[in-house]
């Protein structure tokens, strides 16, 4: 027994073994089933634009954090998840800068200059990708190929995703202006996107889409691996999916449907809803830190994102629904705190 | 029904290295420190000077405080210095430094029966054996038992939450009746015929037995708790028990509770029935780098050194040699640091078991705010701290904070969370909240 001096620290001296180089790996290592699926679905092309993603977001990031004059923590896996999830939520078919540049805007604009991991207001991905879609909206949406297993067919376009289909029935049908054969045709269109058909391909991923979230049932699978190791709890997402089912079903289209008729799974399955409430909404960074806290914000997102779907111009509304709850955040902390004990 | 209060951890436990192993006796130490301050409140004055023989269990220091302690003779001998010595909790103390000679004991006068005894004369015999609370914080028992409240509940702490350690396990496991006793002597010395033993569900035998011992009381209940860290905190084993909170700032009193400490209960027992004082505990010796590791009834003052060498020694070169559980214990930096009354456990590390985690910015994960057990955001107080926005902290409830460190283990970053808390109470005591809070004061 040597005696030597001995390392003198305040307590506690054990530590978890949670880091966040494994918080930010695991929540990759999740997204794994719905890559397998896209590739599956949509060919080995999404590989080619989750690469560039992947390595436009982490040079930029070894870059920025160089210029900085901070450790180049690229090994923490965060700048990989941006790019990766920004790569989820790009449609198939868009040229391979897209993804490059996107990736470049999130890690440089919206996480870097409000001072890199853990400080970014808005979560990354989500403005990389918010970012495209107002700045390339003809590449960002009409790059629809349909998963070579099956093909959605509405009005003759193959290559429309659920959301932006039900979105034009639902025009057609509220347009006092619209032949009755049209009308009759969008109706049945309609019945056909809710039929238990299309459901259960949305769930399964045979359906057009994003690369990312086209088969909820994959996003699930990693999902549960993610609840199960405790790195997202349960409160964004089910807040977040219940308050776009009760929206979903409550609110109506003038012209086109009827109050609490809504067609719950269809808007849960479809679209970014799976991947959003389980995967960006989820961001710890940006998303409110108490269980109470979580509940409002991910109340928000559901809100948001059905309002957003029937009334707004665009077919989708989960990333302004989701960034949108981002800005809330700071608000939503400074009022859902925890109870204190003692302080009654 | 298993109770629990909110938040909390679930660190590895580590018990099974010493929880099946019975309590050995240390052969009597060459020398003992007995440092004048073993507990909270004020350090004793020396009876003695160098040179005097003393007797195993004779007074050898005590001060006139009411928040204090007498501190005895651990073996007997000679006293052949009065000087500073490593201390485990304060750094370095005076201690009574004595050489052994033979075992020759103080003659102790114990009584057949506690039922005759007054509270005041319990409170008195309590005081002059030096007990103070054996978990760790080291309160004098005597004024524990001097409430100026109503008390209506006594809770007897068997919790035990801190992961190695296994001196109150095996304790209630071996001296269930005297645990009992002890409980009801306090009890009695405080008027209240409701009690409840306190025991974590991961210590199923412990519980069987004082189940047994206690079967012909009525008012006293074994409560089973959820094994989760930290359940042996006095204002969770309330809230768990009776979900009833401590007000901020206040103590268990103020919620007519008194929380004591299995092994202190059993020294009170001791001291009732045999006269005798605190001059020895059960202490766990464990850890990844000892080579046998076990429960040694020691006398108080006994250096850490003698223990480890009677545990086989290390395993490799120690890098962390920590007094307490692991959890909220205190490095160290002797060998020769003495146990004193609250030393629960001794926790050795080698430099393969004290990762060297750098800090990274707070990723906002929450999971200090899920685990901190008084409510508290422990981050965002770690980052007023390090801003020195001192107004923050009062107002985000820093004083609320026990110490407890959940915060920092569970963080994924890595934060030194419940350091920086610990850093900026000192700061706050050492400048005062005038001192802080003023305009143009600088922290430097």
């Amino acid at each position: 027994m040597r005696e030597q001096k001995f390392i003198v620290s305040p307590a506690p001296h054990l530590s978890s073994g949670v880091t966040v180089n494994k918080i930010m790996w695991s929540v990759s290592l999740a997204l794994l089933p719905a890559i397998v699926g896209a590739v599956y679905f949509f060919g080995v092309k999404v590989l080619q634009i989750i690469g560039v993603s992947i390595l436009s977001a982490i040079i930029t990031e070894a870059i920025i954090l160089w210029l900085r004059k901070k450790p180049v923590a690229i090994s923490d896996g965060s700048a990989f998840l941006t790019g990766l999830l920004l790569a989820l939520n790009l449609p198939q078919d868009i040229p391979l800068w897209l993804p490059a540049l996107g990736s470049a805007f999130a890690i440089s604009v919206v996480k870097q200059t409000f001072g890199g991991l853990g400080h970014n207001i808005f979560n990354p991905a989500l403005g990389g990708r918010v970012f495209l879609l107002l700045s390339y909206s003809r590449y960002m949406t009409t790059g629809w190929a349909t998963p070579r297993a099956g093909i959605i067919s509405i009005d003759g376009i193959t290559s429309a995703t659920p959301l932006t289909a039900w979105l034009d029935a639902n025009r057609t049908l509220s347009d006092p202006n619209a032949a009755e054969n049209v009308k009759v045709l969008a109706s049945q269109h309609l019945n056909d996107l809710h039929s238990s058909d299309t459901l259960l391909r949305l769930f399964t991923g045979n359906i057009g889409g994003c690369i990312g979230e086209t088969a909820a049932l994959l996003l699930i699978i990693g999902a549960i691996f993610l609840l199960v190791k405790g790195i997202i709890s349960w409160h964004i997402p089910l807040s977040f999916l219940g308050s776009l089912a009760v929206f979903a079903w409550l609110l109506w289209i003038p012209g086109a449907s009827k109050p609490f008729h809504g067609n719950v799974l269809f808007h849960i399955f479809s679209g970014g809803a799976i991947l959003g409430a389980f995967f960006m909404a989820t961001d710890m960074v940006t998303s409110p830190m108490t269980g109470e806290g979580k509940i409002i914000f991910g109340l928000g997102c559901g809100f948001l994102t059905a309002i957003i779907r029937l009334y707004a111009g665009y077919p989708e509304g989960v990333s302004f629904a989701i960034l949108l709850m981002n800005a809330a955040t700071p608000m939503i902390d400074r009022y859902a705190k925890p109870r204190r004990y003692g302080n009654a | 029904m298993i109770k629990t209060f909110p938040g909390g951890i679930h660190p590895p436990q580590y018990k099974s290295l010493t929880a099946e192993k019975s309590v050995e006796t240390l052969p009597l130490p060459q020398k003992v420190f007995i440092p004048l301050g073993q507990y909270t409140g004020a350090a004793a004055t020396p009876t003695v000077s160098v040179g005097d023989k003393v007797k195993t269990g004779e007074k050898i220091g005590e001060s006139n405080a009411f928040v204090s302690a007498p501190v005895h003779a651990a073996i007997s001998g000679k006293v052949t210095a009065i000087s500073m010595h490593p201390h485990p909790v304060v750094g370095r103390e005076e201690a009574i430094v004595i050489e052994r000679e033979g075992d020759e004991w103080v003659e102790l006068r114990g009584h057949s029966s506690y039922e005759i005894l007054t509270p005041g004369e319990i409170r008195e015999i309590v005081r002059s054996a030096g007990i103070v609370g054996l978990g760790g914080a080291g309160f004098p028992t005597a004024v524990k038992i001097s409430p100026q409240k109503q008390i209506d509940t006594f809770i007897l702490n068997g919790a035990e939450c801190e992961p190695y350690i296994s001196a109150d396990y095996r304790l209630m496991v071996e001296n269930a009746e005297e645990i009992v006793t002890g409980m009801k002597i306090l009890m009695h010395a405080l008027g209240v015929n409701k009690g409840y033993i306190a025991i974590e569900d991961n210590k199923p035998q412990a519980m069987r037995e004082m189940e047994k011992a206690s079967s012909s009381e009525p008012g006293i209940k074994v409560v089973l708790l959820r094994t989760k860290y930290p359940q042996g905190s006095e204002k969770q084993l309330i809230k768990a028990i009776l979900n009833r909170e401590v007000p901020s700032g206040g103590l268990p009193p103020d919620v007519g509770v008194v929380v004591n400490n299995a092994a202190t209960a059993k020294a009170c027992a001791d001291a009732v029935l045999l006269g005798k004082p605190l001059i020895e505990r059960v202490v766990t010796v464990a850890g990844p780098n000892v080579v046998e590791p076990k429960n040694i009834r020691v006398r108080i003052g006994t250096p850490f050194k003698d223990l480890i060498e009677f545990c086989g020694g290390t395993v490799e070169t120690i890098t962390k040699l920590v007094a307490g559980g692991p959890l909220m214990g205190v490095a160290q930096y002797s060998l020769q640091t003495p146990v004193i009354k609250g030393t629960c456990g001794i926790i050795v590390f080698s430099s393969k078991d004290v990762p060297d985690f750098r800090p990274s910015e707070c990723i906002r994960c929450g999971f200090c705010v899920d685990v901190c057990p008084m409510g508290l955001l422990p981050g965002e107080l770690a980052t007023y701290i390090e801003k020195e926005q001192w107004d923050e902290c009062e107002k985000s409830g820093l004083s609320d904070c026990m110490e407890c460190g959940s915060c920092a283990y569970i963080c994924p970053a890595k934060r030194q969370i419940v350091q920086l808390i610990k850093y900026g109470k000192a700061k706050i005591a050492a400048v005062g909240k005038k001192g802080l809070l003023g305009e143009g004061f600088s922290l430097t």
